[in-house]
């Protein structure tokens, strides 16, 4: 028997990235613009995909893919309001991984303009895995607290955009909107920024806006 | 804590690269886990060492070797090493920056008992 040393320098997530790399091709080959919306538990993450339907409905189509630890009730929920939605239960695992959206991929209809991801809730884990998307969005709810784009700085470096939700709540809470867009622009200055409420529907359609400027972008760059 | 998603995808590297070589143990594992990789080292030894039972690498020894996060300013040139994740450029206040290390996740090397 003997001892030998071997140089390996393999990233562990590499075989994750293969997958959402094919992901990404297949999806641009049909033209879907995908977005990875990531956040805590509980900062509206389903709320927001039921209210920005109602702003990229009629001209865009979009479906959801939701990921959850147990139940089919946010699927339920974007189901209701006649948007295709997958639910993706990962049975404890905190954070969703590219195999479990290639396995779905042959249900994804080739028509659709965007494909909304609906991560576990968790600021954390998520953020380890690209998923294909094209664009990664963190949400950050007024409840939570403006301290948190520097204590989970991840969720917030890998995105492109920090939708803040629940506006309608800052004039109760203790919650300075200009410290979380500053901290947050600190640890990433490519961050877009949007201010949102859906349950007053404000910010949404700017919100709206923007997806389908980047959809129209990512169009453009792969004409 | 998706520490034991990465310790499973680490083993079928481990496992496949002992099988090519052909080796009946592996006895050491290194890893390079950068400050910004979204893992916790403690928390990777101890998914590690339930993991690793009954397996090829059950008397294995995990090392982890953290990595700095380290950037440059492509404004003045700078490098320099943060740890508070701030991306602003300690000498020119400049945001325009590029990461050098500081995100990897990375199997560097195994001792084998071939």
């Amino acid at each position: 028997m003997k001892k030998k040393e071997i140089l390996v320098l393999q990233d562990l997530l590499g075989s994750n990235k293969k997958i959402a790399a094919e992901i990404r091709a297949k999806l641009t080959e049909k033209g879907i613009f995908s977005i990875n919306l990531m956040s805590s538990p509980g900062a509206g993450k389903t709320t927001l995909l039921e209210r920005i339907a109602e702003h990229l409905k009629p001209e865009y189509s979009m479906a959801v893919i939701e990921g959850d630890i147990e139940t089919e009730r946010d699927a339920e929920r974007i189901r209701a309001k006649g948007i295709p939605a997958w639910q993706i239960i990962t049975g404890g695992a905190c954070h969703l991984e590219a195999k479990m959206i290639g396995k779905l991929f042959p249900e994804i209809p080739s028509d659709l303009d965007f494909l909304f991801i609906e991560n576990v809730g968790n600021l954390v884990c998520p953020a380890s895995y690209d998923l294909g998307e094209n664009i990664r969005c963190v949400l950050l709810s007024v409840p939570e607290g403006d301290d948190k784009p520097k204590k989970y700085p991840k969720a917030f470096t890998t995105s492109d955009c920090l939708i803040l939700t629940k506006s309608d709540l800052l004039s109760f809470m203790p919650f300075d909107s200009e410290r979380a867009q500053k901290e947050a622009l600190e640890i990433n200055p490519r961050l877009k920024i949007y201010v949102t409420s859906a349950l007053k529907d404000q910010g949404i359609q700017e919100l709206a806006e923007f997806f389908i400027s980047a959809r129209q972008n990512f169009l453009n760059q792969n004409a | 804590m998706h520490e034991l998603s990465i310790v499973a995808s680490l083993f079928e590297i481990m496992e496949e690269k002992a099988r090519e070589k052909q080796a009946k143990k592996i006895v050491s594992v290194k890893l390079q886990v950068g400050k910004l990789s979204g893992v916790v080292p403690e928390f990777l030894i101890t998914a590690f060492d339930v993991y690793k039972k009954d397996t090829i690498a059950s008397k294995a020894r995990l090392e982890i070797e953290e990595v700095p996060l380290t950037i440059q300013c492509n404004a003045c040139g700078k490098t320099m090493t943060k740890d508070d994740f701030v991306f602003i450029c300690i000498q020119c206040g400049s945001q325009d920056l590029k990461t050098l290390s500081g995100t990897e996740l990375i199997l560097q090397k195994m001792g084998l008992e071939i």
